[in-house]
């Protein structure tokens, strides 16, 4: 008999540390207790996106969408969504941004998902990521298949071209042009590389894509194989990841096994293979030139460029680095054509971006969505708006060596060239949104405390200027800070831009430099008038009770961890400023509002 | 440093078979130091000197190596490795708290072992669900949006399994 549904459990590391696995377990527990282990295919698929109402689980055909599943769940919705056909609806997901639609649970309207296009993460929620049967079902291959036996080497870097794919991983730089320099230098050995040391804080794409969906990364890898003349193809990956690599080795296993990799690839007598190479946790291995030497056993600090690892790479010879989202895109290039990727998105970048929305944001999740993308669509729309119904601040993109960008630029569409435009940049895609509770020096210190651990120390713009930066807003952070320490912040930042050796160095002062440009008065006010607004910076946070409104309850004294509140019962209490350590807990536990922070 | 006494250290027969599977790649030194920090939870010194001498690799380069990565930890854990997430979003969400309260809980800083050996703190770069931030690990196992209150019930319950 045919299986008659299908129950998609969310497989993703979010939805896997939420005991994703014991719901797995229980549904196939409950199929067989209650009889209809033959009508449904329990499927551990990876990430749907949707990780703040996580652990997910789908059931297909009738596509209900539950959310916040536990383990205990299980036996309902066998009972229920497939003996008996009706969905569970304490489970169904409920957008209540709109409560005219309560009743609405079709998955079409759900307001995360209207406004995405899958392209990167099309298998992700839809495929058990250890079944390369089902890549294939989805035309999984195809597109090597295709490269192999149709077109030439030309036709691949042409048909790229006219797709307009740019680099994922930041900088943006042409597909083609990376590859079509590695095919024109003449070597015996030439090496495909993927990038998924996905170290920016913040930024969870790559390993959702490689969780949910390894394969699209191993038939990109082997077409720019063929494509640049290359047989062996290299994947340096987080080590913190260990679900993604077990995947990939899986993927790897299963394609050898098919013939999809290996010796003589589909009888075309176009050989490949593949070998995992673990990162050890080194932020500047994200750069292509220190990235290589990692691979190649040693630190990972980079090189000048040129040689660039196109001509001279891994080993000294031609090297394809491209990261892991970049990767994803190539087999939907080759089997829908370039025309088709360039007709999405902006004119300068096409297709579409994943971004990971965290912070403070009602949906936080995985979204993909075309370029040229505003952020109000995506913030607002997709997101949900900001938790606790707070104001917007700012959104900060592209990490440690990205900007902020705020209310003014809501609506300006999202690409390259426009972030780059307005002091921020693309970054791999991490969003974190912040609301009016974040202070802008501290997230500012955040990224540069950041970049003081991650330099390597090769050079000195980065290494001397990324901890003279640091210094330099801590000391604002304390209320010590000058006017004469907001000019050197611009200039040393301008002067690492110049002279770092590579983009690690030249990036880390754009948080500061573009959070100067939009948040001056934040600025000033930590200097002239020493006062945090957000009351996050604590030496320039002030405790102090309401005599009116303090009624005597003794629970901020209970709680606080010095001693230094005193008082009768029932009488108004008082801190003593003098060893008050502004730790908050007085604030927090006082029910009646009486103790003010300023 | 010249190395002549064999190392006082034991690897199991896989750790052994694993460095002899990679001894002839190039670019074998830091696959090598996972699978040894995999064994024992850090990189014993005696360890260092013995790949040392296995992989024909000074031990300079191999200390280079380790002190370069924050993966590669030179000290022994506690048997329970709280590490907290210090992503951006786990920052936002009040990850330093969550340190800050840890360290007063056990009375030890971050990279610091309590003296019973039971729990070390650690601060470690985005594990990678923001979606659950703030997060914290430990042991393996993962808690998602905690709270700073629900701190102490969490270490009661390892501390109860010793």
């Amino acid at each position: 008999m045919a299986v008659k549904n299908f129950i998609l459990v969310c497989g993703g590391t979010a939805c896997e540390s939420s005991k994703a696995n014991d719901i797995f377990n229980a549904l196939k527990s409950e199929v067989e207790a209650q009889g209809v282990d033959k009508d449904v295919q329990i499927v551990k698929t990876g990430c749907f996106g949707f990780c703040e109402k996580g652990p997910i689980v789908k059931v297909l055909p009738e596509e209900a969408f539950y959310v916040e599943v536990t383990p205990e769940d299980a036996k309902e919705i066998i009972s229920e969504s497939i003996v008996k056909g009706r969905m569970v609806k304490r489970l169904l997901y409920v957008d209540d941004t709109d409560k005219k639609k309560e009743d609405d649970f079709d998955i079409e309207n759900i307001k995360f998902y209207q406004k995405q296009v899958r392209i990167v993460l099309r298998n992700c929620g839809f495929i058990d990521p250890e079944k390369i049967e089902e890549y294939i079902a989805r035309d999984g291959y195809a597109a090597l298949e295709k490269v192999l036996f149709d077109m030439s080497p030309d036709d691949v870097i042409n048909e790229l071209k006219v797709s307009g794919l740019r680099g994922r991983g930041g900088a943006g730089f042409p597909t083609w042009m990376k590859w079509n320099f590695t095919k024109g230098v003449e070597s015996d050995q030439k090496f495909i590389v993927c990038n998924a040391d996905e170290g920016d804080p913040g930024a969870y794409m790559d390993r959702s894509t490689l969780e949910g969906d390894p394969h699209s990364v191993l038939e990109a890898m082997t077409i720019a194989g063929y494509t640049v003349g290359a047989n062996k193809g290299v994947i340096y990956i987080r080590a913190e990841y260990p679900l993604a690599i077990k995947r990939l080795e899986i993927a790897i296993e299963q394609a050898r096994e098919y013939g999809l990799l290996g010796e003589d690839i589909l009888g075309s007598g176009f050989s490949f293979d593949f070998e995992i190479r673990l990162g050890a946790g080194a932020f500047v291995c994200g750069e292509e030139t220190a990235l290589l030497r990692s691979i190649e056993g040693n630190r990972g600090m980079p090189t000048p460029k040129p040689p660039f690892p196109a001509v001279e790479g891994l080993w000294g010879k031609p090297t394809v680095i491209n990261n892991v989202e970049t990767w994803a895109n190539v087999p939907m290039i080759i089997l829908k054509g370039g025309k088709w990727f360039n007709s999405i998105g902006t004119e300068k970048s096409s297709g579409t971006k994943v971004f990971a929305l965290t912070g403070k944001i009602n949906n936080s999740g995985l979204v993909e969505v075309p370029m040229g993308t505003t952020l109000r669509e995506i913030v607002f729309d997709i997101g949900g708006g900001i938790k606790d119904g707070k104001k917007f601040k700012a959104v900060q993109t592209g990490g440690p060596s990205g900007g902020v960008l705020t209310n003014d630029f809501l609506d300006t569409p999202i690409d390259f060239d426009q972030l780059t435009a307005i002091g921020s940049m693309m970054g791999s895609g991490g969003m974190i949104v912040m609301d009016e509770d974040d202070c802008i020096i501290d997230v500012a210190k955040f990224y540069q405390e950041f970049c003081v651990e991650e330099s390597c120390g090769k050079c000195a713009p980065c290494r001397i200027g990324t901890r003279k930066l640091y210094d330099i807003l801590d000391k604002i952070s304390k209320g010590k800070g000058t006017h004469k320490d907001l000019e050197n912040l611009e200039t040393i930042g301008n002067a690492m831009k110049k002279a770092a050796l590579c983009g690690l160095g030249q990036t880390a002062p754009n948080p500061i430099l573009s959070t100067l440009k939009y948040f001056k008065d934040e600025y000033l006010e930590h200097v002239d008038d020493k006062v945090c607004r957000a009351g996050k910076c604590k030496d320039l946070v002030r405790f102090e009770i309401d005599p009116e409104k303090c009624i005597g309850c003794t629970v901020c004294s209970r709680k606080c961890p010095v001693g230094c509140i005193s008082g009768e019962r029932k009488q108004p209490h008082s801190i003593d400023q003098s060893q008050c350590v502004k730790c908050g807990a007085c604030y927090a536990a006082c029910k009646f509002g009486a103790i003010k922070k300023s | 440093m010249a190395v002549d006494t064999a190392p006082q250290i034991e690897f199991s027969k896989e750790l052994e078979s694993f460095i002899e599977e990679w001894k002839p790649k190039p670019g074998n030194l830091i696959m090598v130091l996972h699978r040894v920090q995999e064994e024992f939870g850090y990189i014993p010194r005696e360890a260092a000197i013995k790949v040392s001498q296995l992989l024909d690799t000074p031990l300079a380069k191999i200390y280079g190596v380790i002190t370069f990565y924050h993966f590669f930890k030179l000290d022994k854990p506690g048997k329970y490795n709280i590490q907290v997430c210090m992503g951006t979003a786990c920052y936002l969400k009040g990850g330093e708290d969550l340190i800050n309260e840890m360290e007063n809980l056990l009375g030890i800083g971050v990279n610091e072992v309590t003296d019973d050996g039971l729990f070390s703190i650690e601060s470690v770069r985005c594990v990678g669900c923001c979606g659950l931030a703030p997060v914290m690990i430990v042991d393996g196992e993962v808690f998602g949006k905690v709270t700073k209150d629900e701190l102490p019930e969490i270490i009661a319950n390892y501390r109860k399994q010793g």
